[in-house]
């Protein structure tokens, strides 16, 4: 199915940010210590696999990785028809007091992040919870914004943003669909 | 791709591939169990009545539990407190009901395909918590859940279930959901209590010694001898089934070294099931009742189904 689609983050174009969300999560946070990622299926769970290994490639600490299925939690559950299927929810340690930095492929409406944080908020209580994005596409509908940002794509609601991962679930580029 | 039934009343109605959507999700409910915040706000608002005709502890509790972690609102009407016992017909206590707006009603029935006549005329679902001989749909999936995460998968096990097999709506499930994820049954009990044909019920060996049903299986599934099903006498004593059908320590061996051995539930100790086997390493009855309640959170969450939404 071709649609108009426009790259407007590459291979290189990805690895790059990541690395910077990398190194500017380290600056916030002063270091890797009670720091947690908490990856968003699906899309967010991948990328929050490729700042962890950045980070402890440049600070050399291991850093904890979690998966946050927000199915349950999600706003639009109504009617008569299909539910999603429920994927796993996987945070097998403790978040009490730590530093939890979610992380999704892209940033919308803010309401899959709301979700995401009354998961979190259900494990435990994080001393905080930060949010890195690859793409912030804009159209908010909530108070919600990202502390650490690969990419501004303004965009109209008409289009899409997808990330595209290779089988081996590593980003390969961003594209933008009218 | 979806679960698109309003009612959840026998396997025979459902897919292979609906089954087992039902068995992964319930997969993934069961981290919501385990956790200190034993809920999500899915079902916030929803209703959902569990409407027993029939004593039960386990299956009651077990979906009212489901419903409560899911968030939402349970009411629980057993017939020894109800207007049944005023002689109000099954219709009547489901429309008074309907009344005030119920999402689902979870029922367990003596009578075979009561769900069906009320899911005809009700618009809210309907969940058939056991249904005569019928069927007892949510016991069938945790009982197949509990199969798959010990072996990995349903296909090509070897599955025996023994007892009271006329009577037993867990069999009959347990045939149709297991025929339909590709694995084989192998049913022994008294010949009083084995059906004539049930073998065209599906992938299904009937064997009059219960020896050869156990030999080699990877499953051995004991029923309850049901004493409160039969009027007229289908044994001679339960002595002499609990000789020639029951599984104890010394026939257990004939089953493959690592099988499981699971019930329903209750069981009747020393009679179908020895103390030492029901409480021995090969026995999976706990984790059939941990899992029943991540299934029926997965069957009450895929029957409400709501709008796909775009992306």
């Amino acid at each position: 199915m071709e649609s108009d689609s426009t790259v407007i983050l590459d291979g290189a174009g990805v690895k790059r940010a990541l690395t910077r969300i990398a190194h500017e999560i380290l600056e916030k946070n002063k270091g890797v210590e009670d720091l947690i990622l908490a990856g968003i299926r699906t899309g967010g769970v991948y990328l929050a696999q490729e700042l962890a290994r950045r980070l402890e490639e440049i600070e050399g600490g291991k850093v904890l990785v979690g998966e946050v299925d927000i199915t349950l939690y999600r706003d639009d559950i109504k009617g008569h028809s299909e539910h999603r299927p429920v994927g796993k929810t996987d945070i097998p340690f403790s978040i009490e007091k730590k530093k939890v930095v979610l992380v999704d492929d892209v940033l919308y409406t803010g309401r899959s992040i709301r979700a995401a944080m009354d998961a979190i908020m259900d494990h435990g209580r994080p001393s905080c919870i930060q949010l890195a994005v690859l793409v912030d596409r804009g159209h908010r509908e909530l108070p919600i914004r990202a502390d650490f940002v690969g990419r501004n794509v303004p965009t109209s609601i008409k289009e899409k943003i997808v990330v595209n991962f290779d089988p081996a679930n590593n980003p390969t580029d961003v594209v933008l669909q009218k | 791709m979806g679960f698109k039934h309003k009612d959840i009343i026998a396997l025979r109605d459902l897919t292979r591939d609906e089954i087992q959507l039902l068995l992964d999700t319930a997969e993934n409910m069961r981290e919501v169990n385990s956790r200190e915040i034993k809920k999500v706000p899915t079902l916030r608002g929803k209703t959902i009545i569990n409407l027993f005709y029939e004593a039960s502890t386990r299956t009651r509790t077990s979906f009212e539990i489901a419903a409560k972690r899911l968030s939402a609102d349970t009411v629980n009407i057993s017939t020894s407190t109800s207007s049944s016992t005023k002689g109000e017909t099954l219709l009547d206590t489901a429309l008074n009901l309907l009344a005030m707006k119920p999402d689902i009603i979870v029922m367990r029935h003596a009578i075979s395909g009561s769900h069906y006549f009320l899911a005809k005329r009700l618009p809210c679902s309907i969940i058939n918590a056991g249904d005569g001989a019928h069927e007892h749909p949510s016991q069938g999936l945790l009982d197949m859940l509990t199969m798959r995460q010990k072996f990995g998968m349903l296909e090509g096990l070897k599955v025996a279930i023994v007892g009271d097999i006329t009577h037993s709506r867990v069999a009959r499930s347990a045939i149709h959901g297991l025929t339909k994820m590709g694995a084989s049954i192998f049913l022994s009990g008294p010949p009083t209590m084995v059906p004539p044909g049930i073998e065209r019920m599906g992938n299904v060996t009937v064997c009059n010694d219960m020896r050869d049903a156990i030999s080699g299986a990877d499953v051995v599934m004991m029923l309850r001898i049901q004493l409160e099903r039969q009027g007229k006498t289908l044994l001679p004593t339960m002595k002499e089934y609990s000789r020639y059908y029951g599984l104890n320590q010394e026939n257990l061996k004939l089953a493959k070294k690592d099988a499981m051995v699971m019930h329903p539930g209750p069981i009747n100790r020393g009679v179908e099931l020895s103390s030492h086997v029901a409480d021995g390493d090969q026995s999976y009855i706990l984790k059939q009742v941990e899992n029943g309640v991540a299934v029926r959170m997965a069957m009450l969450y895929h029957v409400s189904g709501g709008e796909l939404p775009t992306e």
